[in-house]
């Protein structure tokens, strides 16, 4: 029987079946952080119940962090109850115990999707778990990983495995080369335009193909991370040369002997051949151009040289009046041409956005120019401190400096606004984030989903811009 | 989990597509570490003029009259009807803990974003699935007649006008059907099978020992 990458991450963590199909699956990593664990941690309490094996969870303190003054330490955290969470984390850790912990202030901290991966505690043929939707990132690992619910955090602890159905196989094949300026998000983007923020619903997605093994693991983190917004928990890549030297000398990775078996164990994750897929997506990469969003949701998205559709031309009722409804909330006219909107902030971060490779994409856009006098604010939030030391080891902090942009403390910051980085009612911003939900980056804050390139050179022009004809 | 067996109630009609988590519960009220009080904020940005903070006399903050759940003929409601991709995106389970603390003890619509119909499951909040026609249907029956209420009997897997008038199928996974009825506590039922666990854990360990330790 011919097998599929996620057919073959699933039957190698299944524990036992009900008969409905249903299984127990058995959970290899589980990264925690603290918005979304303190209930868990609450509810093994009160029913008397330990964790099942600490040395599977790596932690973190991402969501709630400040991005500046870290010099006062935790009381940096103006908001009692942002810092109550992060002090919960602290408690939670420190009684029950971890492979890893990075608190807030710590030199490895970061979003935990960033630091995974970066320490070696992101390893093929896991099974990986957070109480974060994004947790699909790790899928460029070849790893079966996907987003939980708090309840399901608990049972995690407790159990070390979950309940769950088997999804449906769903290949995104995109071959050719990528021309200049477009990037991992803008493919992510143009299958989001493509099949709708329901289109993998029900399906694990694979990505495939010669654009896909061209990318590195950052690129492909990238589009393994809005999977979530296609629909999808878990999207994945299978392993190549790329994987195995990105791991080579991480942390957490295996060494001598192991690391050798490891390898060749790791070799074997791909999909075989003849493997069947229920669904088949095909991108042609050089047809597919700098992507930005034009509404709430990251489906209503163009390429920078289209305009903002007018929803007239839109056939279907329901969708007519979606369209209508976020160009109202996005401030924006029918067939305004992407170019002509312009931006007060941009947010260049999150899981999504915030590893080396994205930000040396951007400060290449940037060196030598100004931000726009009419953007309000510019900055960039590197993913963890490790990106932000090697960062400012290539001098990269300086180019941003430079140009006006604000360097910032690692975190989830602007992508959700639970800090006090966040969108004023009405305010415009480019955002190399995921979500473009009406509030997401603060209460009536209009949110544009772009490249980091793309972001970079929005805040230099004051508007969007085609980056392919700009340098 | 809280039980469910039988649901008799009045239904809101919360007409747009692709709602999610963000909208059902804003980020600024997943400060809190409990899992109870986050009914005032339901879809607070849609429900109130101003801004929500957490903390704030949620009673004393002007009311959007236009927002369908301000509206006198939703009061007591405790069924949702919903648009497609209802609960796409965050994995934050304060979406159903809020819908919960509401009062709304099921919602129907045409889809779910999985995470959030995972989450509601574990909580005893019946997301129910009905063919995109039946839901418009419904819309339309709640639009003509004030203090519209369906039956919903989920060992039977049905959702019901009250007057027996129109009964439609909804699917679910037996095992979660069993969890829902009984109200059982899964991760009790999960530790029943420690032993298998440990023996996958070891053969585990055995083959890959750098995922342990």
């Amino acid at each position: 029987m011919q097998q599929t990458l996620y057919d073959k991450l699933w039957e190698g963590h299944v524990v036992r079946r009900e008969e409905d199909g249903t299984a127990l699956l058995y959970i290899d990593r589980h990264l925690v952080h603290e918005v979304t664990s303190p209930q868990a941690f609450e509810g093994l309490k009160l029913a008397g119940r330990g964790v099942w094996r600490t040395d599977s969870i790596v932690a973190t303190a991402d969501h709630n962090t400040p991005t500046t003054g870290w010099e006062r330490g935790v009381d940096g955290i103006d908001d009692a109850t942002s810092k109550l969470q992060v002090t919960t984390l602290d408690d939670n850790i420190r009684s029950h115990g971890a492979k890893a912990y990075f608190p807030f202030l710590d030199a490895r901290q970061g979003i935990v999707h960033v630091i995974g991966p970066e320490n070696g505690a992101t390893l093929p043929g896991m099974t990986v778990v957070c109480g974060d939707s994004h947790t699909s990132t790790h899928g460029a690992f070849a790893c079966l990983a996907f987003g939980i619910g708090t309840s399901e955090v608990e049972h995690v602890l407790a159990t070390q495995c979950l309940l769950s159905k088997k999804s449906r196989n769903m290949l995104v094949q995109v071959d050719g080369a990528l021309g200049r300026g477009v990037s991992a998000k803008d493919v992510a983007l143009a299958l989001i335009g493509r099949i709708g923020t329901a289109g993998g619903t029900g399906y694990a997605i694979e990505y495939a193909g010669s654009a896909i093994r061209a990318l590195s693991m950052e690129g492909r983190m990238t589009i393994c991370n809005m999977t979530i917004e296609a629909g999808a928990r878990c999207g994945m890549v299978a392993v190549d040369d790329t994987t195995i030297e990105y791991l080579r000398g991480r942390p957490f990775a295996p060494k001598g002997e192991q690391w050798e078996r490891a390898v060749a164990l790791w070799r074997t994750l791909a999909s075989d051949p003849d493997a069947k897929f229920d669904r088949v997506v095909r991108l042609d990469a050089r047809e597919i151009k700098p992507q930005v969003t034009w509404g709430t949701s990251p489906e209503m998205v163009v390429a920078i040289d289209e305009r903002v559709p007018d929803p007239e031309r839109e056939k279907d009722a329901a969708r007519r009046e979606g369209m209508a409804r976020a160009l109202e909330y996005m401030g924006l006219a029918p067939n305004t041409p992407m170019r002509d909107i312009r931006i007060d902030k941009v947010f260049i971060g999150s899981c999504t956005n915030s590893r080396i490779e994205d930000l040396r994409a951007a400060a290449a856009i940037v060196k030598g120019r100004r931000v726009a006098q009419s953007v309000r604010l510019a900055m960039v939030v590197p993913g963890s401190g490790q990106v932000k030391r090697q960062a400012e080891r290539e001098g990269l902090d300086r180019v941003f400096r430079d140009a006006g942009f604000q360097w910032r403390e690692p975190g989830c910051s602007m992508c959700l606004a639970m800090n006090a980085d966040r969108l004023e009612p009405g305010e415009r911003c480019a955002s190399t984030s995921n979500r473009n939900f009406e509030g997401r980056q603060g209460a009536g804050g209009r949110t544009h989903l772009a490249s980091p390139e793309m972001a970079a050179a929005a805040a230099i022009e004051g508007h969007f811009v085609d980056v392919r004809e700009w340098r | 989990m809280e039980k469910f067996t039988v649901h008799i109630g009045l239904v809101a009609p919360l007409d747009r597509a692709n709602v999610d988590t963000d909208a059902i519960i804003p980020k600024q009220f997943l400060k809190s570490i409990k899992r109870s009080g986050f009914g005032p904020n339901l879809f607070d940005a849609w429900r109130y003029r101003d801004i929500g903070e957490p903390g704030r006399d949620n009673a004393a903050r002007p009311l959007n009259p236009d927002f369908v759940l301000n509206q006198p003929r939703c009061r007591g409601a405790s069924i949702l009807l919903a648009r497609a991709n209802f609960g796409c995106g965050s994995s934050r389970e304060h979406a159903p803990w809020a819908l919960l603390d509401f009062g709304f003890r099921a919602v129907i619509a045409p889809s779910f974003g999985e995470i959030f119909q995972n989450n509601s499951f574990k909580n005893g909040l019946l997301p129910i699935v009905l063919a995109e026609r039946e839901v418009d249907t419904l819309f339309h029956d709640v639009a003509a007649f004030p203090g519209f209420r369906l039956a919903i009997d989920l060992d039977r897997q049905s959702v019901a006008t009250v007057d027996g008038g129109r009964v439609m199928r909804f699917e679910i996974d037996p095992f979660r059907k069993h969890c829902l009825l009984n109200g059982l506590d899964e991760i009790g039922l999960t530790l029943r099978h420690a032993g298998e666990i440990r023996a996958f854990e070891a053969k585990r360990r055995a083959e890959q020992p750098w995922l342990f330790g």
